[in-house]
């Protein structure tokens, strides 16, 4: 053996070992400076009165209820636009059209919508609804939500039915299953935990998204269950109070971020959790 | 059962004189098949005759496997693989255009090389089958799960956890919930593609069991590379190469004065 040779590899090993162990570290400490600051800043002012007042004008005491509402009311109404066509879209391309060249345009375009900026999306909904409306409402905010839960839930639908294996839709083939019941019965229960996860990945998307809503619902400073008035929303409150020169209002700022981060963070346990159980089971 | 009709001429293959009395429940008939361009089976005339077992035998890539897959027409779920020729199933040619294919499949029922239990209870996987093509009360069906367990050899090890994921069982108790479910749907014919490939001695024991009972109320065809186990479980044995069907005949025959040069060689060991 070359002692030389085998030296100058584990020097090479080392650096190379160096170097990764190097970036990793950095990108956490970003993510952990973030979040620690997010605490810091966030943290003091969370309690009770955020979840029960109003936004506050500059110098009052409030909360964040009317944001919070906004947002809850938006998201759902977006999950429920979207997810059933992103499910439906998925299931085609992976069950109906597979081997057919539909499948693969759909599939460009929709990997085009999925990394299209939102401000994008917002813009065309401001155009398709706004305008004709003639002011912002809660339900404009709502559709263009669901438009960008679209392609993250017919991206993980196609992805999870693909891996369902083909040996299984054999054998429900084989003891003469039609395959609207296959799918139904056989192929969406072997991939519920991924659609699932994919549906709490397409809440994690959108419960951060500001400037398509500034597009649509833009915000209100009152609570609001009206989805033909202009709706607030937490990502709107968050943008308009940091940039605000009152200090009260931006630490409301601060906590409706931490409380965003939170919700995002449970979502994303829930799903790594829901997945975990899939491979054991 | 809505399957066309077409007249059955009397079959006669050069291997099977002495098969006389056997009634045939399939008749293969110069039956070609195509993935895409390239031809997998040439020219196959075969009788499978009732409440018998047939084993396919030959070395990978002869086509046994396809010429089974032919039979409950699985190939349809793939664009670009398509039969010639004729399949008569009772006489009728399941190769016919328009034939609902869920009903021959309810008819031919398959076992697939690895377990493929759905995912659903034990109770599940079973009921399910049954309820696609009748409407029975709770009570009934229940009475048919037990039966179809029993059959499967496999009531007493779940008699007492029907509750659990068919998921949660061995290997070899999946398999056999498989051909539990198989069975459950009432097919006449039985397919099985390499039923214990992945499977150990013990289990192996009880499906090729299994299938030596099943014989009596259904027509079995079975595709294996095991030689012992076509020795043991079939009657007739069809030794297929290259696509072809080289020999066919009493299991008992083909295994000890095999006429063709290529099945002596083949079943002795020297290729495959």
């Amino acid at each position: 053996m070359d002692a030389k040779l085998y030296a100058a590899r584990r020097r090479r090993n080392v650096l190379a070992a160096v170097a990764s162990y190097g970036a990793t570290s950095i990108g956490l400490a970003w993510l952990a400076l973030i979040l620690g600051v997010l605490f810091w800043q966030g943290f003091s002012g969370l309690s009770l009165r955020v979840f029960t007042e109003m936004t506050p004008p500059p110098g009052a005491v409030g909360g964040l209820l009317n944001a919070i509402v906004g947002s809850l009311i938006m998201t759902a109404l977006a999950l429920v636009i979207g997810a059933p066509i992103g499910v439906l879209a998925g299931t085609y391309m992976a069950e109906y059209g597979r081997h057919g060249r539909l499948t693969s345009l759909v599939r460009f375009i929709n990997d085009i919508l999925l990394s299209a900026p939102s401000i994008v999306v917002g813009l065309f909904i401001y155009e398709l609804m706004v305008r004709p409306m003639g002011h912002f409402s809660g339900i404009a905010g709502a559709v263009v939500l669901g438009v960008l839960v679209i392609p993250v839930m017919v991206r993980t639908t196609e992805d999870m039915l693909t891996l369902v294996p083909d040996t299984l839709r054999e054998a429900a083939a084989s003891i003469g299953l039609p395959r609207s019941l296959m799918i139904r019965q056989v192929a969406y229960r072997a991939a519920r935990a991924g659609i699932i996860t994919g549906l709490l990945l397409a809440f994690a998307r959108i419960s951060g998204e500001t400037a398509p809503l500034l597009f649509t619902a833009l915000n209100n400073q009152f609570f609001t269950t009206n989805l033909n008035a202009p709706m607030p929303s937490l990502p709107a409150v968050i943008f308009q109070f940091a940039l605000s020169p009152y200090k009260d209002w931006q630490d409301l700022a601060w906590t409706g971020a931490l409380i965003i981060t939170l919700a995002v963070l449970a979502m994303s346990i829930t799903a790594r959790a829901l997945t975990r159980t899939r491979k054991t089971s | 059962m809505n399957l066309a009709t077409t007249a059955t001429a009397p079959i006669v293959t050069p291997h099977a004189a002495s098969a006389s009395a056997l009634r045939d429940k399939i008749a293969i008939r110069n039956l070609d098949f195509y993935y895409g361009e390239s031809k997998a089976l040439k020219g196959i005339t075969l009788p499978l005759y009732a409440n018998e077992a047939t084993a396919f035998i030959g070395p990978s890539g002869c086509g046994k496997s396809t010429l089974l897959r032919v039979l409950n027409r699985m190939y349809d779920l793939y664009p670009g693989q398509r039969a010639e020729g004729q399949v008569l199933f009772d006489g009728a040619n399941i190769l016919e255009p328009g034939l609902d294919l869920n009903l021959l499949r309810a008819r031919v029922g398959m076992v697939f090389q690895k377990p493929t239990p759905f995912p659903m209870t034990i109770y599940e996987n079973i009921a399910f089958g049954i309820r696609l093509y009748e409407k029975l009360p709770k009570s009934e069906i229940d009475g048919r799960v037990e039966q179809a367990l029993q059959r499967g050899a496999l009531w007493n090890e779940v008699k007492d956890k029907l509750n659990a994921n068919g998921l949660s069982l061995s290997g070899g108790q999946q398999q056999r919930l498989c051909i539990a479910r198989t069975v459950a749907v009432r097919p006449e014919v039985i397919l099985f593609d390499e039923p214990c490939s992945a499977l150990d001695p013990i289990s192996t024991a009880k499906i090729e069991e299994l299938i030596d009972e099943l014989k009596t109320d259904y027509t079995i065809v079975i595709v294996t590379h095991n030689m012992q186990q076509a020795a043991r479980v079939s009657d007739h044995t069809a030794f297929m190469y290259l696509g072809e069907l080289i020999e066919f005949g009493e299991t008992d025959r083909i295994f000890t004065s095999p006429s063709d040069r290529r099945t002596q060689d083949y079943i002795t060991g020297r290729f495959g």
